[in-house]
């Protein structure tokens, strides 16, 4: 792993979006994970996201965990504010930072090892919190970082690099995220292109706890025969439930498919869910339903991907919390000290 | 007529007594405990409660000691009760145990007990509580309530207290429910002419009025500590319950719907997390902190050490966070009902790796209100974590002091925060750069400008300009910068406050936090002895010059304290590299606050070397 500086060239015609912004400024210094890992997809699909929601990236704040999945938030959208935090311990960096200040866009990236296995129960909250952000696990099967051991979405029977037979049920984060409330699911492949990047721009329009599992082959420990997480096996178990556009309010809306196959669901902010549907008795607004069809599919060997769950009007932390409009962080004295007038009186009381 | 076992001659005390009651938790007794000190404050006599409540024990029994003193000694003064009020009969017989010789056991005497049940040199007085009562009272409830209320205005006539006292603060209490207030006044009469027509009032320890209270206020230390922090501007609280800090969250939460909530929209201008755990309340305080909202969490020991990781990471990223840790006798669960002050040197250098972290040491609640607003100002200005260790003795007790003060023109200190106008304007800005020499960067808030000032926080090595870097001089240069910081923090805690004896004296003590109404009883008593002290109470670390210059003046100092190693000491030899030898230390903790007896006792004995053997002492 070496460090590149990164030739900032602007070419003179780079496409500019609507905020005179070009692909680059989405885009952070050279990666150094290892080559064709798919967290970089993953890294690319949310550059070419926010690029093309027109979102000025400094007002992203991206925060993760530890691990490869972790380091990526360097790697992209060099403008933003960033954290890497501690293993594990991402959701609660990104509840308080949320809080802090509502305004802006909070993107948690993290691994499986980091959000199934020792934050398991970090996850899980922020879920049922219905923290505003957009939740991403770069889901490989394996530790990346510490080399490969299995973690705790390792299929059953699944072999590691080395031979060993995984024992152990796995986690699925989808499953969790349907039970705990989170009002957008979404599964994902870093391969698909295609899938992930409007199934990104969605969660980021989306006004709640947005959670998406994307499989992220790791090349260096479990791209193997015998890896369940592996490039061949996703693409050829990979049975997505529908396909997504995102159309934003000023975008025209058009439908030009068989009635019955395609839905339009409209979010809190304007923005329309456009979903051609791949299997049409799949329900997006039935969390009972997608819970049982997870597991049915799951247990016929395939990995269902697509828009899982949706709720447009979600309810929010800040909601439940009936934070004022301003952001906490913004309040000056005046609104936060009681002064010294309140003080005597309360002192003439405590005598 | 007392009814007596043997005619015993009570102790003659006026104004200078412990008056302990010991109740069934859930019975209503609290707020009649609390309107007997309340009123004794308002006889202008000093007093001082505390509650015990064991953590589990069966007959969930409750004690609420009040120490009587127009002196104003407010320390724990150790030593039986001279009056024990016994409403629990599970206790019976340790509380029995528990009176002084000569001191007096007021009792419900509906139902007649064995001359067995009590001691023969004490003071035996029964008031038929219950009978009164049940005559009075047609529903249970009236019955249980008004008990309380009966048996207090039983002990007023006995205390000779001024009755005028009681019922001002019932109609202060019951404001606007004047049934209610007629009621229990009626209640307290009810006690006080049954004590006239049938025993010998008063006895012979007596309230009388004085004014030695002054314009002091009566408050717990929690309660004051969560007032600090909403006058600090603090907006986020992120907490896990645990004694004895669940009561410094809830009462931010009070004064925040007090102070915090818009009148025209009905939002609110802050936000109380109760999180899964504390590894999650740290999380969310530091991921506030860092997008520059004023965050706080409350703790104890056991959540601090759960707090380790996070804690290290702030540290080395340079996030600000608060946190009070109200200290109870641990480690783990310990004695949780319990007070110590045992978390020092595991939040001095808590967490992993090199680190080391600014604490606040508070003796009352008027300093927990002072430091739990300026630990914000303090972990802005060093971005840093901030300790406010509280210990249970303050924390979950009401106690006398100074009234809160607050300066107007006094403005938040934010710190060093790079603007967006300062960017735009072409400031230099590197995150970790010491512009200053004081060893504290510029930061700068997510979302702030366009193009400038955005920076990756993290916990790995990084450089000045917060690039990810493993060289080896990046590494120390960025650990000896925050040594830096950590000795600019020595010119912003609260400094020690020093007191010498009119002539100087050979020898010193040095003290922190709750022990410091027994340390000043102490002195006096000592100075009786022919024993001069100077006095050195700590109130922050990393200690100021001002300590390291005490020890040095003295042959020998004494290091008081509420835990078993001397961690204060370990603390002083271990920062101001000073001799072991010179430091002598004398701990207490045994889960009771120290007290001045054991104080003066232990010091005298290591002064005079005539050594007698004491069961609670621990000296090495
Ligand atoms: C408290 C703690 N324990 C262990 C580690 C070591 N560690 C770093 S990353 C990691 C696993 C990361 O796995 P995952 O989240 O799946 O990320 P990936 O590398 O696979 O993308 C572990 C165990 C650590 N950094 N902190
Ligand atoms: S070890 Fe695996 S997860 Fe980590 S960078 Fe390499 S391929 Fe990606
Ligand atoms: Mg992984």
């Amino acid at each position: 792993m070496t460090f590149l500086p990164k030739p900032k060239l602007h070419h003179p015609d780079l496409q500019k979006n609507a905020l005179g912004y070009t692909r680059r400024d989405y885009e952070g210094p050279v990666s150094t994970l290892c080559a064709g890992c798919g967290h970089d997809s993953i890294s690319a699909a949310i550059v070419r996201a926010c690029f093309e929601l027109d979102i000025a990236p400094h007002r992203v704040a991206k925060l993760s965990g530890i691990g490869c999945s972790s380091k990526t938030p360097t790697y992209f959208l060099g403008a933003s504010h960033g954290f890497n935090s501690v293993h594990g311990r991402m959701p609660s960096v990104a509840t308080g930072a949320n809080i802090a200040n509502r305004e802006l866009i909070y993107l948690g990236v993290s691994g499986d090892g980091d959000s199934a296995s020792i934050g398991l129960g970090q996850f899980a909250h922020a879920m049922r919190r219905g923290v505003n952000m957009v939740y991403i696990v770069e889901n490989n099967g394996v530790y990346g970082l510490t080399k490969g051991q299995f973690s705790a979405t390792a299929d059953k029977g699944a072999k590691s690099k080395r031979g060993v037979v995984n024992t152990d049920e796995p986690i699925d984060l989808v499953g969790l995220a349907l039970q705990l409330g989170a009002t957008f699911v979404a599964r994902s492949f870093s391969g698909d292109k295609a899938q992930l990047v409007p199934l990104i721009e969605a969660a980021l329009k989306h006004q709640g706890a947005a959670f998406i599992d994307c499989i992220s082959p790791c090349v260096a420990f479990n791209n193997h025969e015998g890896s369940t997480k592996s490039f061949d096996f996703v693409r050829e178990h990979n049975e997505a439930v529908n396909a997504l556009d995102l159309m934003l309010p000023r975008e025209e809306i058009t439908a030009d498919y068989a009635p019955g196959t395609v839905e339009l669901v409209t979010q809190h902010d304007g923005s329309v869910l456009r979903l051609r549907k791949l299997h049409t008795d799949y329900d997006v607004h039935d969390r009972v339903a997608a819970l049982t069809y997870m597991q049915e599919r799951h247990a016929a060997g395939e990995i269902v991907t697509g828009l899982l769950y949706v709720d447009p009007e979600p309810r929010d932390l800040h909601a439940a919390l009936k934070t004022c409009a301003t952001p906490l962080n913004a309040l000056d004295d005046a609104a936060l000290i009681p002064g010294s007038a309140a003080l005597d009186k309360l002192n003439a009381s405590l005598r | 007529m007392l009814q007596q076992v043997d005619r015993v001659e009570g102790l003659q005390r006026v104004n200078d007594f412990v008056v302990k009651f010991a109740n069934v938790n859930g019975s209503g007794s609290a707020s009649a405990n609390a309107l007997f000190a309340k009123s004794v404050l308002r006889m202008g006599i000093p007093a001082t409660p505390r509650n015990i409540f064991p953590s589990n024990i069966q007959g969930l029994p409750t004690w609420y000691e009040v120490r009587v003193s127009e002196k104003g000694y407010l320390g724990a003064r150790g030593g039986g009760a001279d009056l024990m009020v016994q409403m629990n009969p599970q206790t019976w017989d340790q509380d029995i145990a528990d009176i002084a010789p000569g001191g007096y056991l007021f009792y419900d005497n509906t139902k007649v007990l064995p001359a067995s049940k009590f001691r023969r040199d004490i003071v035996v007085i029964g008031v038929p509580l219950t009978e009164i009562t049940n005559a009075a009272y047609k529903s249970t409830r009236e019955r249980q309530l008004f008990k309380n209320i009966v048996g207090l205005g039983a002990l007023s006539m006995l205390l000779d207290m001024d009755p005028a006292a009681i019922e001002q603060l019932l109609a202060e209490q019951f404001k606007g429910r004047d049934k209610l207030i007629a009621a229990n006044v009626q209640a307290l009469h009810m006690g006080r002419d049954w004590v006239t027509a049938n025993l010998e009032a008063p006895i012979g320890l007596r309230l009388k009025r004085a004014d030695a209270v002054g314009d002091r206020i009566f408050v717990e230390g929690n309660s004051a500590a969560a007032l600090g922090a909403v006058y600090g501007g603090a907006t986020v609280c992120a907490w896990y319950p645990i004694t004895p800090s669940s009561s410094l969250a809830e009462a931010f939460t009070r004064w925040c719907q007090r102070f915090r909530v818009d009148k025209e929209t009905g939002t609110n201008k802050f936000a109380i997390v109760q999180a899964e755990d504390e590894l999650a309340s740290i999380g969310m305080v530091i991921g506030a902190a860092w997008n520059g909202a004023r965050a706080f969490t409350a703790t104890s020991g056991p959540g601090i050490s759960l707090m380790q990781e996070f804690i290290g990471l702030a540290y080395f990223a340079e996030i600000p966070a608060v946190i009070f840790d109200v200290q109870r006798a641990g480690p783990s669960t310990g004695m949780p009902t319990r007070t110590q002050q045992t978390d020092i040197l595991s939040c001095a250098y808590a967490s992993h790796g090199d680190t080391k972290h600014v604490l606040l040491f508070p003796e009352d609640p008027y300093e927990c209100f002072e430091f739990g607003a300026l630990a914000f100002d303090l972990a802005d200005r060093l971005q840093t974590p901030i300790f406010v260790m509280l210990e249970l003795e303050i924390g979950m007790n009401d106690r006398l002091c100074r009234p809160f003060q607050w300066d107007d023109t006094r403005k938040l200190d934010r710190g060093k925060v790079m603007t967006a106008a300062e960017l735009q304007a072409g400031k230099k800005f590197g995150r970790y750069l010491d512009v200053d020499g004081d060893g504290i960067p510029y930061r700068t808030l997510p979302g702030t400008h366009p193009t400038k000032g955005a920076f990756f926080t993290r916990g790995t090595s990084k450089d000045a300009m917060a690039r990810y870097s493993e060289e080896g001089h990046d590494y120390q240069e960025n650990m000896e910068r925050l040594l830096k910081k950590h000795h600019t923090a020595r010119t912003l805690v609260p400094p020690a406050i020093i007191r010498s004896a009119p002539d100087r004296a050979k020898y010193g003590a040095i003290y922190f936090g709750t022990t410091s109404p027994a340390m000043a009883e102490a002195d006096e008593i000592l100075a009786e002895q022919g024993i001069t002290l100077d006095l050195c109470r700590v109130r922050g670390f990393p200690f100021g010059d001002e300590v390291a210059a005490f020890i040095a003046a003295h042959d020998h100092v004494f290091v008081v304290e509420q835990n078993r190693d001397g961690q204060l000491r370990s603390l002083l030899v271990n920062e101001l590299e000073i001799d072991p030898k010179r430091l002598g230390k004398i701990v207490h903790y045994d889960g009771t606050p120290i007290t001045a007896r054991f104080i003066a006792d232990a010091i005298a004995r290591r002064l005079q070397p005539t050594p007698v053997a004491s069961l609670r002492e621990v000296v090495s």
